[in-house]
């Protein structure tokens, strides 16, 4: 496990998620640099993601869309806000219509990646911020929605072996 | 407040169990997924589905147990929604983004193993 920290702060509505990779951080800046490996890790193996624009600079954007068990599509987009490759990233992460428009009723949040070298490793630091109690709220509310779709599929999977 | 990395807390797993077994049937799934929508009365649901009042009132409360939905009588009707108040709160929701980034980051770390072999094999073909 390379997860060494996580930190959660209810007052700032912020979660900060620290990682250690055994890999230089160029290498590890590719997971977020390379729209193809992006799409490996962002989505659930039972929501994989396809990533359809992919621009990592100030103002840019990088949309992308998870396939569900059903083929079911859930439309999603990133905000860049500032770039400082391979060191840095920081975005706002949120949801889109079907048109992949980025839907207004649904709250973003905000992520700030920053990779440092330490000793032979990369690590990597992840901060969330969430806008309001509210949007936390609604996130809560998708997420069991989804929750209880990815338990589905695995429930499935189970019946059908 | 500062949440360390711990063990699942105890009586989790039991509470993991009971989710499954309530979600193991068509019919409780397709009751969640109504309530989770709005408040619906037992005697409304079990018009949806081919079974007696009774039979219905049984998978409420399984569902109940499993903390999936709650039940509040109003006059003669028993009206029955998604439980979601344990979950509005935003610990939970911060464990759901924990979960979602360790996840996130086993993927991570899988993909960069590859890598590694690949330029592992590639020195060891350099080397011969």
């Amino acid at each position: 496990m390379t997860v060494k920290d996580v930190e959660k702060d209810p007052a700032n509505l912020t979660m900060v998620v620290t990682a250690e990779f055994d890999s230089p951080v160029e290498r590890v800046w590719q997971l977020w640099a390379d729209p193809r490996q992006l799409e490996r890790w962002w989505g659930p193996p039972t929501y994989p993601a396809t990533v359809v624009d992919h621009h990592l600079e100030p103002g840019g954007t990088v949309t992308y869309f998870m396939t569900g068990p059903e083929g079911d599509k859930h439309q999603g987009w990133w905000r860049v806000l500032a770039v400082d490759a391979p060191r840095s990233l920081e975005l706002e992460d949120g949801f889109a219509d079907d048109t992949g428009a980025p839907n207004p009723d649904l709250p973003t949040t905000t992520m700030r990646m920053v990779l440092s070298a330490q000793s032979g490793l990369t690590r990597m630091v992840i901060t969330t911020t969430f806008p309001s109690r509210e949007a936390m709220d609604q996130l809560v509310q998708m997420g069991m929605d989804e929750g209880l779709r990815a338990a589905l599929a695995q429930m499935d999977d189970i019946l059908a072996a | 407040m500062v949440v360390g990395i711990g063990a699942p807390e105890p009586g989790e797993a039991e509470r993991i169990d009971r989710l499954f077994h309530a979600l193991a049937d068509p019919t409780r799934r397709d009751i969640v997924r109504v309530v989770l929508h709005g408040e619906e009365s037992v005697s409304a649901l079990a018009q949806r589905y081919p079974m007696s009042f009774a039979a219905v009132q049984k998978h409420v409360a399984v569902l109940e147990r499993a903390e999936l939905v709650r039940k509040r009588r109003q006059g003669r009707e028993q009206l029955v929604s998604g439980d979601i108040e344990t979950l509005r709160s935003v610990n939970r929701l911060l464990d759901q983004y924990e979960a979602i980034w360790r996840d996130r980051i086993g993927r991570m770390d899988e993909i960069l193993a590859e890598t590694g072999d690949e330029i592992e094999t590639t020195s060891k073909e350099r080397n011969r």
